[in-house]
């Protein structure tokens, strides 16, 4: 059995359009998205009838709980006033333009799923499963600090989202963690492409594959353009470079990256 | 006991997430006149932490989950087990040290790089430096720390770390902007093009104390200020520290008698009461104590 994971789409319908198309390609069963559907890109109501005619299974990231709600942020968690700016503008334009009817509908989104198969115990979170703006970048999470979680919340699979890098990491008792990347902007290495997460269950067998994921920036690049997104946003998309709300990245992850 | 006290809240630790390590005491070779432990050449009345010692811990801290480690004093590389003490921290987990920058070799540097690349895991320094200029910065941390703490950055920098500056508010909070921009002018200069710059808020405690004018009453956190508050911004819902005396609750109150709670992890895990003027500013800032890579804010 084949099931593919969709990060922070952050808009970007484009990118979430080539991922249905991959993953079909695949012989996926079900799709499932961690949260975080607005930020950043153009036209956050192209994606709702996307996730619906797909039927996708969504957990609730902050920004959706933000929208949802009402909220004043993304609840992101930044402290540099420059990533609060960068955040705001991002945050606003996409209050202004989700629909009413979408915004409620991201209200109700569970702030996780759980299933079991194969005697395995899936456990689908935005953050980390105590919490979901809670960020789990690979060289800053302890591997006991995972099986912990793990344990806790009675899972062997715990699959989350929300820091935009994909990693993963064998926890004992055939147990995992799987951070599935995101489709809205690229990794902070220089190539333009977003990533999902293929997971395929076979007896007692979980196997993951990133798959890095073309789109055509180019078009979404140009759409941000004409939104009047920074330019800073339109940048990362066509460079593939992170520009903006860096604070939160940790030492390793930073110098990777050019900014 | 005052009204203050009696009102006080109790927190209890929802998971220890960093154990902090008070690994060189208070010993300093830096006398702050802000440092709110009083730390300094001759305050040896906490002492250095064995690598011994902090092996017992990390082994400890595996079946509490603990998520990152950090390290602070006085000056943590005056303790000569620190670089095997981080080498070894490392294949635990992610780990961050607290230095003054002003003794930092590069051959420990390098060491510390590799081990950095063998085990997966991010090693953070954060340099003190409270000011952009040696006019705000040395007055505070003595003659010429300035100078000497950039070279300290500038070492860091070419063993391939990004340090994260950490600098003491000594001015008012609308002019945070403005030091903000003109360190990173600084920074530049001095070979760090991706400059990491947290401001901490001031402890009035041990030497500020004596330097200001202290907590009064009043500024306490009381029961009423609970409601609806989100305890995760404070230190002492998610960490411990170990000291050579045993383990405490939190890095800031170490000298307070009632910090201490016991001889293991174990024995720490207890509520802790806010009665103290620092959990005020604790109450007030959220997050002081962790990186912003670990921020877990509401």
């Amino acid at each position: 059995m084949k099931f593919a994971f969709f990060g922070g789409i952050y808009n970007n319908y484009l990118a979430l359009e080539s991922a249905i198309k991959d993953s079909q390609k695949r012989g996926v069963e079900q799709l499932y998205c961690l949260g975080d559907i607005g930020a950043f890109g153009p036209h956050p109501d192209r994606v709702f009838p996307l996730l619906n005619q797909h039927q996708v299974q969504v957990v609730q990231g902050n920004y959706d709980n933000s929208i949802g709600n009402d909220l004043n942020d993304c609840q992101c968690g930044y402290t540099d006033p420059k990533d609060n700016h960068f955040a705001q503008i991002s945050y606003e334009y996409t209050y202004e333009k989700t629909s009413s009817q979408n915004r409620a509908w991201l209200k109700e989104l569970p702030t996780e799923i759980r299933f079991e198969l194969m005697g395995k115990r899936f456990l689908l979170c935005h953050g980390s499963p105590r919490k979901t703006n809670e960020f789990l970048w690979e060289s800053t999470t302890s591997t006991h600090f995972l099986k912990k979680q793990a344990d806790d919340f009675g899972a062997d699979i715990i699959l989350g989202t929300h820091t935009g890098l994909h990693w993963k990491r064998n926890l004992s008792e055939g147990q995992q963690y799987i951070n599935v990347g995101v489709l809205g902007r690229p990794e902070n290495d220089g190539t333009k492409n977003v990533w999902y997460t293929l997971v395929t269950i076979e007896q007692d067998r979980v196997d993951v594959e990133f798959i890095p994921l073309e789109y055509d920036h180019q078009r979404l690049a140009k759409e941000m353009q004409s939104e009047k997104l920074p330019e800073e946003f339109v940048e990362t998309i066509l460079t593939g470079w992170w520009t903006t709300c860096l604070e939160v990245l940790p030492g390793r992850e930073r110098r990777v990256g050019k900014f | 006991m005052s009204v203050a006290f009696q009102n006080s809240p109790h927190v209890a630790l929802q998971a220890l997430d960093e154990l902090w390590f008070q690994v060189s005491g208070t010993l300093c070779n830096l006398e702050c006149t802000h440092c709110f432990i009083s730390c300094s050449p001759n305050n040896d009345s906490f002492g250095f932490l064995s690598l011994e010692t902090v092996c017992r811990s990390l082994e400890e801290s595996v079946r509490l989950g603990v998520k990152e480690y950090y390290f602070t004093g006085g000056e943590p590389f005056l303790n000569k087990e620190m670089v095997p003490i981080l080498e070894e921290t490392l294949q635990y987990g992610p780990a961050t040290v607290l230095t003054n920058g002003t003794v930092l070799k590069d051959e420990w540097l390098k060491r510390l790089r590799d081990a950095e690349d063998r085990s997966g895991y991010t090693l953070e320094f954060r340099v003190s430096i409270d000011g952009p200029t040696p006019e705000i910065n040395d007055p505070i941390r003595g003659e010429r720390t300035f100078e000497r703490a950039m070279i300290g950055v500038e070492k860091l920098v070419k063993a391939g770390f990004l340090p994260i500056i950490t600098m003491t508010r000594t001015w008012s909070d609308e002019e945070d902007q403005r030091v903000l921009s003109e360190f990173q002018r600084v920074l530049a200069k001095h070979g760090n093009d991706r400059p990491r710059l947290k401001i901490l808020p001031r402890l009035k405690i041990g030497a500020e104390a004596e330097r200001s004018e202290g907590y009064n009453q009043t500024e306490r956190v009381t029961k009423e200020m609970m409601v609806d508050y989100d305890e995760s911004q404070l230190v002492c819902s998610h960490s411990r520290i170990v000291s050579d005396r045993g383990v405490h609750v939190c890095p800031i109150l170490l000298e307070a008698p009632d910090s201490l709670l016991g001889d293991s992890l174990a024995e720490s895990l207890l509520p802790f009461s806010l009665n103290h003027g620092a959990c005020f500013t604790c109450y007030l800032y959220g997050s002081i104590c962790t990186n912003p890579s670990s921020s877990k804010k509401e």
